[in-house]
């Protein structure tokens, strides 16, 4: 369901050049590598069609003072990958914001009770003072590990997520854990992901899959009988119940999934994952560090895929069912055929309502390259994307999905994106909570595609439903038409339709 | 297949169809290794005995659930306060974008701030270069009138000064000489954003008033209202009295437009807020008047300083406090409390007269900061009931001991206990082994409602997951008025929901209450 269209690229050069002229010179030339247009690139058909190049720096340090949007490795480690492990209490060792701004905030969905075997929602900090930083905060951390053991007797592990000052005031969490791990006969996972390492959440992504690595992988006998169609969905942190919605299609199609990286995810789950026959991989940008690892030391091979709107998830299915054969090619066929109804449904119903509306999108990890054709599936026109943290191997997978002319905006600014938000006028903006508000007050619809703006799931066939009814009722919202008092010029264009 | 186009299913009823819901239980029994059902069942009964409780209340180390954030958070809102001014924090940026996201998150409204960006060879050489090359960037980008410089815990354990890298950014020409760039030190691992609040202000009048001449302008007051989510309601609602009482004031520190910018097409990155102009001439007012006291005791003790009269309340909500407060307001200024607003007092009465059967007696559980939780334990003794837990995380013994003796002056306090330091699992016990009928907190507290079946009152900051009550004002008889209403609704709704089994408990479902 390709649908064929070209960006405006000379007003798209034209915004560029305008931001650049705002900032001092020595910032403008820094920030000119992250700004492009997505040129024609490579003729060729089938799976690796290079629909356009999008040559941007990245992965490289924030301009002080910019407003940019990034975070830091803590929100990498703890916020992303380590937080939804259910089963594990994760410690905010450090001062008590970093906890606190970061709780309960990603929705990533679990099972369980909270507080006796799950602990998911809940925000444990060393609440650091003054007396700590002086000290350190050694002595502390193993009073707090003995502490969680009384209190939380069925945690089945720890993690020590380290925030800024422990790496500069140079305390031994790896020798505490390891001493606890023996003491208690856990396991105890440090992670030194203070804020300030790297450029962005990314490092911290890359520093939390090292310490599954180093701190998890064969430290215990895992009893588990391995079976042929056993494969780890990596890099799903089952944001609004995304995982469940893709996992019942694996299932469907007659895989095991042994192991869900990381949400509503137990730690034998990622114990067992090295046993598995295939990775599955979601989000690559913060997970595919282990992927490789798996495939060098245990022989797992790895995958990538995509589950947002129907046209990528029937082309990953059969990707997938490919690597496990005709048996599981069979059923997989079956499980798309029994899914069409349903996709047709709502296109049709969905598709007449957003067809040729246009999408700005800003996001992290996977999202600006892999919703893309999810909203192009809805008749819907994708006229700039960017990431907050993304490699140069995220944009050069991101020229399979962009058309010619697209803005490309790495690690963007505030003032930018402000500005080519104002210049493009799209008709709708998917990106982050602090993007949200700003964008609403121009009167453009927005929907946050972090957090799915409290909806979701949106991956997978039950999922699309979801997507397509979210991104309808973002755009054909009355409220857009009442913007202007009548009195002061332009009537509503009437452009409102009501929900069905 | 539980999904259909014409009745899309979100999460909430998607993951309770059959096909889920098996999924799940096979996921759990073939691949989480859980521990056993009885066990899990036992821990959590466990957890709600008195044994469970004398554990959780001697932590000394672990803190779960805080009712606090950080430093440089309140410094960031205190910035929000003044006009066309830019938040620049100092140290790694993932914290901005933290504070951000968490005061738009509960006002619903864009929060700007910038971040000095500090990373690994800052974290060794300083973050001088960072300071400089960022104030250049956020003065020539986003257009302030002024920049308030905080920071991170990185760059307070590095131990940056930045009273001399600001120096340096103006000897480099970042910004122009004479372009004000007040700062303040809000280290994350001192206090909580209240004191970075009051750190922020002090900084601020600091910049404006070090060395200036004052010439005392008679029955001028500055009202400082302090770290308050409410501000959009509250702020507005106290400058309507003042105004009312022709009250010669200036509002220092006023982020109610700020947090709440109309819909109308155009983006305002500043919006309101207390014009640099007025917080000069603010130096010559007789006296300062904070509405929370343990948000602005630096800054209190500098306005007496520099010669001013001060006082300060305690969130001035419910009736004793707002009479107090009209009557120091009156004596200071030296203007009569107008009839329109004893009015407003006897409605008030009024309307507290005409519920208070459905109030007296009742036993509440109060979190949040320590002035909100002193001014929402006096209006509950108002009304009849009874503060059983006071608690608030960033509370200090001065605060305990300030409570107790509030506390101590009503029967309806005789039994209340507070708990300064403790946190939200602490909580958690005291609401399992002594239970009440109402907890007062903010969104974080839906935990507990969940856990221990408190119906929760969301009336402080942080609120994510109702939309709009900050725009409502809680201070003064107003909001007292709608405190009022928010509790009783709370109390009506649960009523109404134990008695509509038709049948069988609706014989109660009274038509009027």
């Amino acid at each position: 369901m390709s649908l064929e269209y070209e960006n405006d690229g000379a007003l798209h050069a034209k915004l560029i050049e305008e931001v650049l002229s705002q900032y001092p010179d020595k910032a403008a030339k820094r920030r000119k590598k992250h700004l492009s247009i997505a040129k024609s690139g490579v003729e060729a058909g089938g799976e690796s069609e290079i629909l356009s190049e999008c040559d941007v720096k990245s992965n490289i340090k924030s301009i002080p003072g910019v407003m940019t949007i990034r975070g830091c490795a803590y929100a990498g480690s703890k916020g992303v990958v380590w937080g939804p492990v259910k089963d594990m209490v994760h410690i905010s060792h450090g001062p008590v914001g970093c906890g606190q701004y970061s709780w309960s905030q990603r929705r990533n969905y679990y099972v369980g009770t909270t507080g006796i075997d799950t602990f998911g929602t809940m925000q444990f900090t060393s609440d650091f003072q003054e007396k700590d930083i002086v000290f350190g905060g050694d002595k502390k951390l193993e009073q707090i590990i003995d502490e969680i053991e009384v209190l939380f007797p069925l945690n089945n592990g720890i993690t020590v997520q380290s925030e800024c000052p422990i790496g500069l005031i140079g305390d031994d969490t790896e020798a505490v854990s390891r001493k606890k791990a023996k003491e208690y006969k856990k396991t105890i996972v440090p992670v030194r992901c203070e804020g300030f390492r790297g450029v962005s959440q990314s490092l911290g992504h890359h520093i939390a899959n090292d310490a599954i690595r180093d701190w998890v992988f064969d430290k215990k006998d895992v009893e588990f009988e391995a079976g042929a169609y056993d494969v780890n969905v990596i890099g799903d942190y089952n944001i609004g119940g995304d995982a469940w919605a893709s996992r019942i299609l694996l299932e469907e199609i007659g895989l095991r999934v042994v192991g869900n990286w990381s949400g509503d995810a137990t730690l034998a789950e990622i114990e067992r994952a090295p046993k598995a026959k295939l990775n599955l991989i979601h989000c690559y940008r913060s997970m595919n560090y282990i992927c490789r690892h798996m495939e060098e030391k245990y022989g797992v091979a790895w995958m990538e895929y995509n589950f947002f709107g129907p046209s990528q998830i029937e082309t990953s299915l059969r990707n997938i069912a490919k690597h496990f054969g005709p048996e599981i090619e069979e059923k997989t066929e079956k499980v798309i055929a029994k899914y069409r109804p349903l996709v047709d449904a709502v296109i049709s119903k969905y598709r007449p309502r957003l067809e040729g509306n246009t999408v700005m999108l800003y996001v992290g990890g996977l999202r600006p390259r892999h919703v893309i054709t999810a909203y192009e599936d809805l008749g819907m026109v994708i006229v700039g994307t960017g990431y907050e943290f993304g490699h140069n191997d995220d944009y050069q997978r991101t020229s399979h999905y962009v058309k010619n002319g697209t803005l490309i905006y790495d690690d963007v600014t505030g003032y930018e994106l402000e500005k080519f938000i104002e210049g493009v006028r799209p008709n709708l903006v998917g990106s982050g909570i602090k993007e949200k508000y700003p964008v609403q007050k121009m009167g453009i619809p927005f929907r946050q595609m972090h957090s799915w703006d409290y909806s979701g799931p949106y991956h997978g066939y039950d999922g699309f439903a979801i997507f397509a009814r979210d991104v309808d009722l973002a755009i054909n919202n009355p409220v857009w038409d009442l913007y202007q008092a009548p009195w002061k010029e332009r009537p509503p264009s009437g452009r409102a339709i009501a929900a069905e | 297949m539980p999904q259909s186009a014409e009745k899309i299913l979100d999460h909430a009823p998607l993951f309770r169809e059959p096909e889920y819901r098996q999924m799940l239980a096979e996921k759990k029994l073939n691949f989480e290794c859980p521990h056993p059902d009885q066990i899990v069942t036992d821990q959590g009964e466990f957890t709600k005995t008195w044994e469970y409780r004398e554990k959780n209340l001697a932590r000394e180390a672990l803190v779960i659930n805080p009712a606090k954030a950080c430093q440089p958070l309140g410094a960031v809102f205190a910035a929000a306060g003044f006009e066309r001014t830019m938040s620049f924090v100092h140290g790694s940026q993932g914290c901005v974008a933290y504070y951000r996201s968490h005061l738009s998150r509960h006002f619903k409204e864009p929060a700007s701030a910038v971040s000095s960006s500090m990373t690994e060879d800052a974290a060794v050489f300083g973050g001088l270069k960072n300071l400089v090359d960022g104030l250049a960037n956020t003065y020539q980008l986003y257009d302030p009138k002024m920049i308030a410089v905080s920071t991170t815990c990185m760059a307070e354990v590095i131990g940056d000064d930045l009273h001399s890298f600001i120096e340096n950014a103006k000897d480099e020409k970042s910004v122009p000489r004479d372009f004000d760039v007040p700062f303040a030190h809000t280290p994350a691992f001192v206090g909580s954003h209240v004191d970075g609040y009051d750190g922020m202000l002090k900084g601020i009048l600091e910049h404006f008033w070090k060395g200036q001449e004052r010439t005392e302008a008679k029955g001028t007051i500055n009202v400082i209202p302090g770290f308050d989510g409410f501000c959009v309601g509250n702020n507005r609602e106290l400058k309507r009295l003042l105004d009312v009482m022709g009250v010669s004031y200036t509002f220092i520190q006023d982020a109610s437009d700020q947090f709440d910018t109309p819909s109308d097409g155009e983006y305002r990155m500043y919006d309101g807020g207390t014009k640099i102009e007025e917080v000069k001439r603010a130096l010559d007012a007789e006296a300062t008047v904070s509405l929370q006291y343990y948000n602005t005791r630096k800054t209190l003790d500098y306005c007496g300083q520099v010669g001013q009269a001060t006082a300060s309340f305690h969130y001035p909500l419910g009736v004793q406090a707002t009479d107090e407060f009209l009557m120091k307001i009156s004596a200071l200024s030296g203007k009569e409390i107008p009839e329109a607003i004893r009015l407003e007092r006897g409605r008030l009465i009024d309307a507290m007269a005409d519920s208070q059967s459905w109030l007296h007696g009742k036993k509440y559980a109060i979190y949040g900061d320590p002035d909100f939780v002193y001014a929402m334990a006096r209006f509950v003794m108002e009304t009849g009931g009874e503060p059983t837990h006071c608690l608030a995380t960033n509370g200090t013994s001065a605060w305990e001991a300030e409570l107790k003796e509030l506390l101590a002056s009503s029967p309806f306090g005789k039994d209340a206990q507070v708990w300064a330091g403790k946190d939200l699992w602490a909580m958690r016990s005291l609401l399992f082994t002594e239970p009440v009928d109402l907890l007062i907190g903010n969104s974080y507290g839906k935990y507990l409602e969940r856990d221990t079946g408190t119906p929760l009152i969301r009336l402080t900051f942080p609120i994510f997951d109702r939309h709009h009550h900050h725009r409502f004002a809680l201070m003064g008889y107003q909001g007292g008025l709608r405190v009022l209403t928010t509790i009783l609704d709370k109390i009506f709704d649960k009523l109404d929901r134990e008695t509509s089994q038709t049948g069988v408990t609706d014989y109660s479902y009274d038509l009027t209450r």
